[in-house]
């Protein structure tokens, strides 16, 4: 009966969103241009006076007030205090010493050592290859510098991260507390934080240290909720039933059950935190990303690169190590324990033993302290990269234009025109009514809340102009998701080709790419589009690809041993199954995609990005800079569940039709 | 009854749902019920006994609220309403602690699943009960080889769950509630997941470890034949309710209903029903002087010197006719 | 186990013994800032703000080589931008900017309302905002300088960006820009599109002289991108004291900004050589561009760079010098 009712509903509810758009549609050739809700760059609504002045009011206080005397400034002391630590062992001249406490050959040394312990010997010379690169690169203060930063907000992302992820883990009450936290503090584009967070915390590493931390906590939490929260109840019930506690349920069976996931967690936190590590570079944050930030200004794409190669290296050894660690922990409970027991201690002394004594040569001598300045191949990167950016900007000129204009032209520009260009309530009841119709009552609440939200701050109009940039942004994202996705799902030749790539273009700071493509297509919403597309490809590649392996060797047997093509067996059995993967892709490039919003806005993006990026720089813009900050958010929620709705839908009509 | 029952079940209702007190009580059927309060009534009004030294085999169809009744027992799930006895005392009154204590000491559980744990050695999952209650390290894995003994897995104290086929694992399983040494082992289903053979196999070796150590047993399964084998009471469950309570033979021969009928209709009669159930009075005339067997003797093990006999075979107990038996009967009820 | 320590233990001493080299300490080129005499002392640390322009850089370069080789300064650096480093003078994080532009309200609030910071005299350089095009364009439509002919050519700068208009490329979001209420009020064919960056517009204008492709946008000097290439002005109407106060009227010429230096209170009054050397520096827009272009062109280190230049201009930097 339900299956009925459902096909019968169907088709309908196709009808009726094609009734709302045509409605929109022709509302906006009617009424275009009238009641958009429009802001110039210069103008501020009372709320961003408001924030201005509160604003004000914190500078104001923060030496007299108690809340910074006795709270904020002793977190900020601990914080710089760590980040110098770690710097003065490994990056900073330290101790009266000319040169920090190891020197390149203790760090490579010591590295290496602790990468064979907690991963195996293929990591620890990738370790080897990757430390000395970043020498060889001519960036080894500036690499240490990055990894001091990353190292120890890592640390205490950590501390802070796993215990509440365990806390959210048990109790569902907690969770539903935290989880819109955290989908805030990821969402929130950086540049909007960083200026309040100078404000409580001054310059300096303890500012940078939490603003990494606000981006590297979430994946901690999270992974570590799920985790827990994922282990067998059969399990636990089995612990429950031989009359354990809550706490020895939790030491005995789910933390290390979760012990696993939460490793990847590890990972997973040391990747944000490493992005970020660079972007704080704009409050002062040592390290790679200042170089990067430098080069910018003299749009020095060789230098650019050179360090965003050193960042892009580092991530991969820190990856691939962490990777090693949490396949070791699975590992080692297969191998027997007594028979390694010996050889464990063997090999940790040696291991140890080794590094310390090369820790003392770099202690002690020049030529172990100081990367040899000679070894130095920096230059010819730079030049490489200067060669190769200059060769595709002249080879590939007339192409881009005619790119641009198409996008542009077929797809934004009636996006943009439909969202930005309709009266503000027409957009309002066709956004609700659409997001009622794919994802029901709650979706269309949240839309309705969220687009509410976005003519509170005052900023209807640019959110409407970032939306369509975003949407745009996302179909092709899509589009070279699934296409990439299937192709390396398919063939494990395309994978190993294409995943380093894949794994660069995630962790290349933006900053490097904005040059060359601002030198292909100019200062548009293209050129933004196209950075957006470069940083959110890769992770809905990722996952497309994800999915297409997931699909059961046998399904595709037997869809082939039926005479299938093998485009057909793509359209018909992979994608179909991998549903779910590609909705996921799906949201996630959305995500990513919003994420990117704010550097689009520094290539002629405009609207929220540039609101954003203006309220970082000029004193009186910094409310309304918020407010596009919180736009922003306010955005990423409203896509996020009224997706996430569909796709619940979409999923649940899916099974009914299957019974 | 012998004795003092171990466990003494009265009225239990467990209702999963929105406040599930309302629904206790209610002679609504499962979708009415659903439709009406949004509540799932698992366990409907269940009284039962068990003795000590008894196997109990709680049977039902897949969702008919089996695993809900034993969970109830050891108040894994709470339950909604009635009492349940162990020893005299009810345990839905006992406290946090006391209820740890029971479970620690007194109760065992074996699962489908097994719900081993795949970080630990097989020695360290048998000892984990023995670990969780305090005892000292060399005590818990002295305990713990014993019992790995008695379950036939010495020699593999050292290997990691995964390392082990399902039967083994479930031996495993098997062995960690019994390292506790209780009272009352519970089984839910815990063969449903094993090959035919090895359940069989493990089947056996509940019916030799039941003779070595004469646990009390309350044991789950969907399957009949598991039933008919192990229980020496069987009871049969329907939508939260039990539908009948008995011996096998009473099960098999006199089904309350027609759920318990198809139920049974495929076990061969003969191989369960005893003679008692075949027997009829002798007819006038009829020669008494064939041969004697015991009433409770199974028909399939009767069928050759039945047939064999040229008279009716006399059912005989205490030296008293109790009835005879003809080739007629045991053909009625081959054919049936 | 005994004999693999042995071995490791031989090893490590092989090592040690079989490799010598300078020690850490040893060497006296390790030891940095040693070299300015007697001085040192007084001086102490100088925290520098570098704001994110490399004519900034510049002269910060520049003070930072002096300070440290002639007063004996140890020079912290910290790459902010300008809103946070003002933040700073407050908290001791920052002693000096040395390169500002204008920020009436961020010196309303630091100098007169929290009292954090004073101001340290201009450093000579002309800020000069406005309208540009590439030298092409002026070549070859000489009366695109006049910004009465700009509707004329309005045609030429359209972009998938601005439609059916003229697009003016607008740009660094550090500068509080006057071009929408300019373009609205002049009754121009135009439209303000944001290009985001100096790096954005930079990019714009070297893609048009290099492809001859029309951009008209927001710029300013001085700037090391002039020294490569060469942007013409339009001319606005012009300037006159209070024609911009009204922002949504303003209908004239962005005003000439004469640069100047911002310190701490604290550091003013602390008496170091180097505030005196930050008060008394000035110099030329051409000197500042030739630093600049060091640096960015000639990619040398902005220290580099200073060395370079003050050795060329002794006289200059002793005048900036305490007198004792
Ligand atoms: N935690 C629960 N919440 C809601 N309903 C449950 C829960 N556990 C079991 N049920 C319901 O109770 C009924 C009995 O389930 P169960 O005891 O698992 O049956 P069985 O073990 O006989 O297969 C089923 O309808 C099941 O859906
Ligand atoms: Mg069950």
């Amino acid at each position: 009966m339900t299956a009925l009712t459902v096909t019968a509903r169907l088709p309908a509810r196709r009808y009726l969103i094609g009734a709302v758009l045509a409605a929109w549609v022709l509302g906006h050739a009617l009424l275009s241009g009238r009641d958009t809700l429009p802001l110039g760059g210069a103008e501020l609504t009372p709320l961003h006076e408001g924030a201005n002045e509160a604003w004000d009011t914190v500078d104001d206080n923060r030496n007299s007030n108690p809340f910074f005397l006795y709270f904020v400034n002793y977190i900020r002391l601990v914080l710089d205090e760590s980040v110098r630590f770690v710097q003065a062992l490994i990056s900073q001249p330290s101790f009266g010493r000319p040169v920090p406490l190891l020197g390149w050959l203790g760090v490579v040394a010591l590295a290496a050592a602790i990468t064979y312990l907690f991963g195996n010997i293929r990591v620890a010379l990738l370790t080897v290859a990757g430390f000395v690169s970043f020498g060889l690169l001519g960036l080894w203060a500036e690499s240490m510098d990055t990894l001091a930063l990353t190292l120890t907000a890592v640390a205490y992302s950590l501390a802070v991260g796993i215990p509440l992820g365990v806390w959210a883990g048990l109790s569902d009450r907690f969770n539903r507390f935290v989880t819109p936290v955290l989908d805030f503090m990821q969402t929130m584009p950086t540049f909007v934080y960083l200026a309040p967070l100078t404000l409580f915390f001054l310059i300096g590493p303890a500012s940078a240290t939490i603003a990494t931390m606000i981006y590297a906590i979430p994946p901690a939490i999270r992974i570590t909720a799920h985790a827990i929260r994922e282990v067998s109840p059969v399990t636990l019930e089995a612990g429950a039933s031989l009359g354990a506690t809550a706490a020895q349920s939790l030491r005995h069976v789910r933390l290390p059950l979760a012990r696993r996931t939460i490793v990847v967690g590890v990972n997973q936190t040391i990747m944000a935190a490493l992005s970020m590590a660079t972007i704080a570079a704009l409050i002062d944050a040592p390290g790679l990303g200042k170089t990067v930030l430098k080069a910018l200004q003299t749009l020095d794409i060789g230098a650019a690169f050179n360090a965003g190669l050193a960042i892009v290296i580092m991530a991969v050894v820190l990856d691939r190590a962490t990777t090693a660690a949490s396949r070791r922990v699975e590992a080692q409970r297969r191998t027997g324990r007594e028979i390694s027991a010996f050889f464990r201690r063997v090999e940790v002394t040696v291991a140890l033993g080794i590094a310390a004594v090369l820790s003392y040569l770099s202690y002690t001598y020049v030529w172990a302290a100081v990367f040899p300045a000679e070894a130095n191949i920096g230059s010819y990167v730079r030049r490489a990269a200067d060669a190769a950016s200059a060769w595709v900007q002249d080879s590939l000129a007339g192409f881009t234009d005619a790119l641009k204009n198409l996008v542009t032209y077929g797809l934004l520009n009636p996006f943009e025109s439909l969202l930005a260009g309709s009266p503000w309530w027409l957009v309002f009841a066709a956004g609700v009514a659409i997001a009622a119709l794919v994802g029901g009552v709650r979706a269309a609440i949240t839309a309705a809340v969220g687009l509410a939200a976005l003519i509170g701050l005052g900023l209807w109009q640019d959110s409407m102009v970032t939306l369509a940039a975003t949407l745009v942004a996302t179909l092709l994202v899509m589009a070279l998701g699934v296409a990439a996705g299937v192709w390396i799902g398919r063939s494990d030749r395309a994978d190993a080709v294409l995943r380093p790539v894949l794994d660069a273009g995630q962790t290349m700071p933006a900053f490097v790419y904005l040059v060359p493509i601002l030198g292909l297509f100019g200062p548009t919403r293209f050129t933004a589009i196209i950075a957006a597309v470069v940083f959110a490809a890769p992770v809905a590649i990722k996952l497309v690809a994800e999915g297409i392996r997931g699909v059961p060797a046998t399904t595709v047997e037997a869809a082939r041993s039926a005479g299938s093509s093998p485009w057909q067996v793509i359209t018909k059995v992979q994608l179909p199954m991998a549903r779910g993967a590609v909705a996921l892709a799906a949201n996630q490039g959305l995500i990513y995609v919003l994420s990117m919003v704010v550097v689009g806005g520094l290539v002629g993006a405009g609207a929220l990005g540039y609101d954003v990026v203006a309220g970082f720089s000029q004193h009186q813009l910094r409310g309304k800079g918020l407010a596009a900050g919180l736009a922003i958010v306010v955005l990423g929620i409203v896509l996020d569940r009224v997706t996430r709705a569909a796709q619940a839908r979409t999923d649940r009509l899916g099974v009914i039709k299957e019974d | 009854m012998r004795d003092q029952p171990v466990l003494d079940v009265r009225g239990l209702w467990k209702v999963f749902g929105p406040r599930p007190e309302r629904a206790v009580g209610t002679t609504l059927s499962r979708q009415e019920l659903k439709e009406t309060t949004g509540c799932v009534a698992a366990v409907r009004d269940v009284s039962f006994t068990v003795r000590p030294g008894e196997v109990f085999v709680v049977m039902g169809l897949s969702g008919s609220g089996k695993s809900t009744l034993v969970r109830c027992l050891t108040r894994l799930v709470e339950p909604t309403s009635g009492e349940i006895l162990f020893d005299g005392d009810d345990i839905r009154r006992a406290d946090e602690r006391r209820l740890r204590e029971l479970r620690r000491h007194r109760l065992a559980m074996v699962f489908q699943h097994f719900g081993l744990l795949p970080h630990r050695c097989v020695l360290d999952n048998v000892a984990f009960g023995l670990e969780i209650r305090g005892s000292a390290r060399a005590e818990r894995y002295k305990r713990a080889r014993e019992v790995l003994e008695l379950v036939g897995l010495t020699g593999f104290e050292n290997s990691y769950p995964d390392q082990l086929s399902g039967g083994m694992q479930q031996r495993v399983g098997l062995a960690r509630a019994l390292a506790v040494d209780p009272d009352l082992l519970l089984f839910d289903e815990p063969f449903s997941a094993l090959d035919p053979l090895i359940r069989r196999e493990m089947q056996n070796e509940v019916i030799r470890l039941h003779r070595e150590v004469g646990k009390t047993m309350v044991f789950i399964t969907h399957d009949l034949s598991e039933a008919l084998k192990l229980g020496d009471r069987i009871l049969i469950m329907r939508d939260g309710e039990l539908v009948q309570m008995g011996t096998a033979d009473e099960v098999v021969g006199a089904p309350a209903d027609d759920y318990v009928r198809d139920f049974v209709s495929d076990v061969p009669r003969s191989h369960v029903l005893t003679l008692r159930w075949i027997m009829r009075d002798a007819m006038e005339g009829e020669p008494l002087d064939g041969p004697e067997l015991d009433p409770d003797l199974v028909i399939r093990d009767a069928v050759r010197v039945v047939l064999s006999a040229d008279r009716p075979v006399r059912v005989v107990r205490d030296g008293a006719l109790l009835g005879v038996v003809t080739s007629a009967e045991i053909l009625e009820m081959i054919a049936r | 186990m005994a004999i693999r320590r042995i071995a490791l233990v031989a090893g490590a001493a092989l090592i040690l013994t079989g490799c010598g080299g300078a020690k850490v300490g040893e060497a006296p080129s390790a030891a940095p800032g040693t070299g300015a005499a007697g001085s040192g002392a007084a001086c102490g640390t100088l925290n520098l703000a570098i704001n994110p322009w490399v004519g900034y850089e510049a002269n910060a370069a520049v003070i930072a080589h002096v300070a440290e080789k002639n007063l004996g300064c140890t020079v912290v650096k910290k790459d902010l931008k300008e809103e946070v480093a003002w933040q700073g003078f407050g908290t001791g994080e920052v002693d000096a900017v040395v390169e500002n532009w204008g920020h009436d309200d961020l010196k309303k609030k630091y100098i007169e309302e929290q009292k954090t910071a004073v101001d340290a005299g201009l450093t000579g350089n002309k800020g000069v905002i406005g309208w540009y095009v590439a030298p092409w364009m002026a070549a070859k439509y000489p009366d695109i300088t006049d910004w009465q002919n700009l509707n004329k050519y309005a045609e030429l700068f359209k972009t998938s960006e601005s439609g059916d208009k003229g697009q003016l490329l607008d740009g660094d979001p550090s500068f509080v820009t006057n071009d929408e209420a300019l373009v609205k009020n002049l009754k121009l064919d135009y439209k303000v599109v944001y290009a985001g960056s100096e790096a954005a517009l930079i990019t714009a204008f070297r893609q048009s002289e290099k492809e001859q492709k029309p951009v008209i946008g927001y710029f300013y000097e001085p700037q090391w991108f002039l020294s490569e290439l060469k942007l013409v002005k339009i001319n606005l109407p012009a300037y006159t004291d209070g024609c911009d106060a009204d922002a949504a009227k303003v209908a004239c010429d962005y005003p000439l900004y004469e640069l100047d230096k911002i310190v701490s209170k604290r550091f003013a009054d602390s008496g170091s050589p180097a505030y005196t050397l930050i008060k008394n520096f000035t110099w030329t827009n051409d000197d500042q561009n030739l630093v600049a272009k060091y640096i960015s062109e000639d990619k040398m280190a902005p220290a580099e760079a200073a060395a370079k230049w003050a050795a060329d201009n002794e006289a200059k930097i002793k005048a900036w010098l305490p007198t004792s």
